[in-house]
């Protein structure tokens, strides 16, 4: 079992788990993932590894409620355990000193971002950070991300924050005055995309991490497989970072839609066995 | 002496059409009558060739010849005390190509059903002895620290075996739960879990320490391993990588390996969406491409989910099909319709990336290729369109890259497999043995254990000197 030391709801449907998991707390890098489990009747799902200390032996993961295991996830408080964690899975994203590099995070992605700004600031680089969100109200770890960027634009969809629009807006300023190196984009699928797609003609290498379905995380079903470059790629073991410019985004996208119906029945059954239960 | 008796007895087996809805275990078992019946057609014969077709070298009159004197405890004891998952093995070995085939009553066309009494042995002693471990009792060790990687059947008959040898023994595994390919990939109706449960938990009843949830090579490693104070490594993770056609069309959704399918079956029991959480589709119209053992199950499983037409899609014809010959007539009886001789040239989708078709040609076969079976050669023009709406891919799998990429030292083949002694399972890194897929590439839970009997043996002999 692995304890929750700290739970922390960032906003009304974001939450921070620091778990107690000194194993996977030695290795994390930043850019590597967990797959966890609740318990007995659970499914395995990724997260991706958002901090870690090493002598505490613990491991920070951020998550957004969307299914029923993050639903399921959320009711969790802090001293309660869940049944599995397993890590550090994935290749770290690679960092090196590439000059000026752009960070781009899309939603709660920015507690993913951040390890790697981090690291890519250690390192010597330049860091310009874009984070956005849809309102206001889902913005966090502004502060976080600051401390660890050069430059930091904060964009949101409605304009109750920061500057009103899309984090590709500002992305494509940044490329026109010139002089970036690299970017790194994660976010929801379709702004990756997007990002990719914003930074192509610029031929900049953009840098993204997949996250498709997956059931083991070691390479062992394939649930993951994800096209690059023309060739067929496990993301739990070959990513889940890729080259932006070569990921075929619709089949992604479309793979990502494979148990939609299955989704919607396991959440509505989780919602009525706890109005059940409650009531 | 008695007249040789050659009417083998048969195996109860569920209804077919009762089965094919459920997931309980296809055959029932011996009754005491008829385990009596079989033992006492063995013939006792002094040169026992049986044993030299068993890779752990059961004394097989031996236990035979107990269940025949009613001495139950005796036979659980003789069997045991080579192998440590008995009702494991009497269920999935293909006993047919290994010591039955050798019998001397097999020349008659009736061998002694070895399979079939060493799991009516395993059973009584789970229905009648106290507790796991109750036939043997381990040594207290005075051996040396040993790290077993991988719980599947090379990795637990290692870590039995090192531990009756007095050794402390560490078993580390990936997922969640002990037993590796028998719990995530054998289905429920041909090995129940509950089997593998006891049989993991007499291992660890020896004094083997099992620690889950941990992926050697990301958690931690070998040489780390190594450095901790542990004397001898066995690598035993199997080769868990899903193989592909690599033909237009099977990143589809709806395309499964069948290492995908089964393990959302089998290990997070999609069976029971959604009182469990994991889903999996299984469709109207399932076609399976392959024909060893894990086609077989996966077609079974698909058709037990409430799959109406399910397809076994083979490249050549029956004869050279590598499953089981029973798991081949258990799946007709059921109702997996064959399509032999038949291969799929692409997968087509729907407007949604669904699945909606496999394009298939139909095969000939010429001469023999490399395997010694004919090879398979499309008919030019003889495509067909097989409608399904799940594809399932049971091709065979690879070695998983995880441990021999992060491990320097290991020396691995142009397949990826580890290469390590046959015999002794000696690999090129010193102090680090490797047995069963991994070195073999996809083979039978018997070869693996096999393969780990052989290295937990060297191991001692090499850290006692």
């Amino acid at each position: 079992m692995y304890q929750i030391l700290l739970k922390e709801d960032i906003v009304p449907n974001i939450h921070l788990f620091k778990i107690a998991a000194p194993n996977v707390a030695q290795k994390a890098q930043a850019g590597q993932f967990v797959v966890i489990r609740i318990d007995e009747k659970g499914e395995r799902i990724p997260l991706t590894i958002a901090d870690w200390d090493r002598e505490e032996g613990s491991v920070t993961v951020v998550f957004m409620e969307v299914g029923t295991t993050t639903h399921r996830l959320a009711q969790l408080r802090q001293g309660d355990s869940i049944a599995n964690f397993i890590g550090p899975l994935g290749k770290p994203t690679h960092i090196e000193k590439f000059g000026t590099v752009v960070c781009v995070a899309g939603g709660f992605a920015v507690a993913t971002i951040y390890p790697i700004a981090r690291a890519l600031k250690e390192t010597g680089n330049q860091v310009v950070s874009i984070m956005g969100a849809r309102s206001k109200d889902l913005i966090f770890w502004e502060d976080r991300l600051r401390g660890t960027s050069d430059q930091l634009i904060v964009t949101t969809d409605d304009g109750s924050y920061g500057r009103k629009g899309l984090v590709t807006e500002p992305l494509k300023e940044l490329l026109e005055a010139g002089g970036i190196d690299r970017v790194i984009a994660i976010g929801p699928s379709i702004m990756m995309k997007f990002s990719a797609k914003t930074t192509e003609p610029f031929g900049v290498k953009t840098i993204v991490s997949l996250n498709p379905i997956m059931v083991d995380g070691t390479g062992m079903c394939g649930c993951c497989r994800v096209s690059v470059g023309g060739a067929t790629k496990f993301v739990c073991v070959d990513g889940p970072d890729f080259d932006g410019h070569e990921v075929d985004w619709d089949l992604l996208l479309a793979r990502q839609r494979t148990y939609l119906d299955e989704e919607k029945l396991s959440f509505e059954q989780w919602q009525r066995r706890r109005a059940e239960s409650s009531g | 002496m008695a007249k040789i008796n050659l009417n083998r007895e048969s195996m109860p087996r569920q209804d077919p059409k009762v089965r094919a809805k459920n997931f309980n275990e296809v055959a029932l078992g011996y009754s005491a009558e008829q385990a009596k019946a079989e033992a006492s057609r063995c013939i006792q014969c002094p040169k026992h060739p049986c044993v030299g077709g068993c890779p752990v070298d059961i004394d097989i009159p031996g236990f035979i010849k107990a269940i025949r004197d009613d001495n139950m405890p005796e036979a659980v004891r003789i069997l045991k005390s080579k192998n440590s998952l008995p009702g494991i093995c009497g269920r999935v070995c293909p006993q047919e190509t290994q010591c039955e085939a050798e019998c001397t009553l097999d020349k008659k066309g009736a061998p002694i059903a070895i399979g079939r009494l060493e799991r009516y042995v395993a059973d009584w002693e789970r229905a009648n002895m106290s507790s796991a471990a109750s036939s043997v009792t381990p040594p207290k060790p005075d051996g040396y620290k040993v790290a077993v990687v991988g719980s599947g059947p090379a990795g637990l008959t290692a870590a039995a075996d090192l531990a009756k040898l007095g050794h402390r023994v560490t078993l580390f595994e990936a997922l969640h739960v002990a037993g590796g390919v028998l719990m995530y990939g054998i289905p429920e109706f041909r090995l129940p879990k509950e089997i593998v449960r006891a049989e993991v938990d007499y291992v660890a009843s020896l004094g083997v320490e099992i620690i889950l949830d941990t992926v050697v090579g990301k958690t931690t490693g070998v040489d780390e391993i190594l450095n901790n104070g542990y004397r001898a490594v066995f690598l035993g993770p199997g080769a868990g990588a899903p193989m592909f056609l690599n033909i237009t069309g099977e990143n589809l959704n709806g395309v499964y390996s069948a290492n995908e399918f089964l393990t959302r079956v089998n290990l997070m029991k999609a069976y029971r969406f959604p009182e469990y959480d994991t889903p999996v589709r299984v469709g109207k119209r399932v076609g399976v491409v392959g024909g060893g053992n894990v086609a077989m199950d996966a077609a079974r499983c698909a058709l037990r989910l409430g799959a109406e037409e399910v397809y076994i899609v083979y490249r050549r014809s029956e004869v050279e099909m590598p499953a089981r010959r029973e798991e081949v007539e258990n799946a007709k009886e059921e109702g997996i319709q064959f399509r032999l001789l038949t291969n799929p040239k692409q997968f087509i989708g729907n407007d949604q990336n669904w699945v909606a078709g496999m394009e298939c040609y139909e095969m000939e076969l010429g001469e023999p290729d490399a395997s010694g079976r004919r090879r398979p050669i499309a008919i030019p023009g003889s495509e067909f369109i097989l409608k399904v709406d799940v594809a399932i891919a049971a091709l065979g799998t690879r070695p998983n890259p995880i441990i021999p990429s992060t491990t320097e030292g290991l020396m691995t083949s142009r397949w990826g497999t580890i290469i390590a002694d046959e015999v002794s399972g000696r690999t090129e890194k010193p102090a680090v043995w490797a047995g069963g897929d991994i070195v073999t590439g996809s083979a039978t839970v018997i070869s693996a254990m096999g393969a780990g009997k052989r290295a937990a043996a060297d191991i001692d002999k090499a850290l006692r000197g």
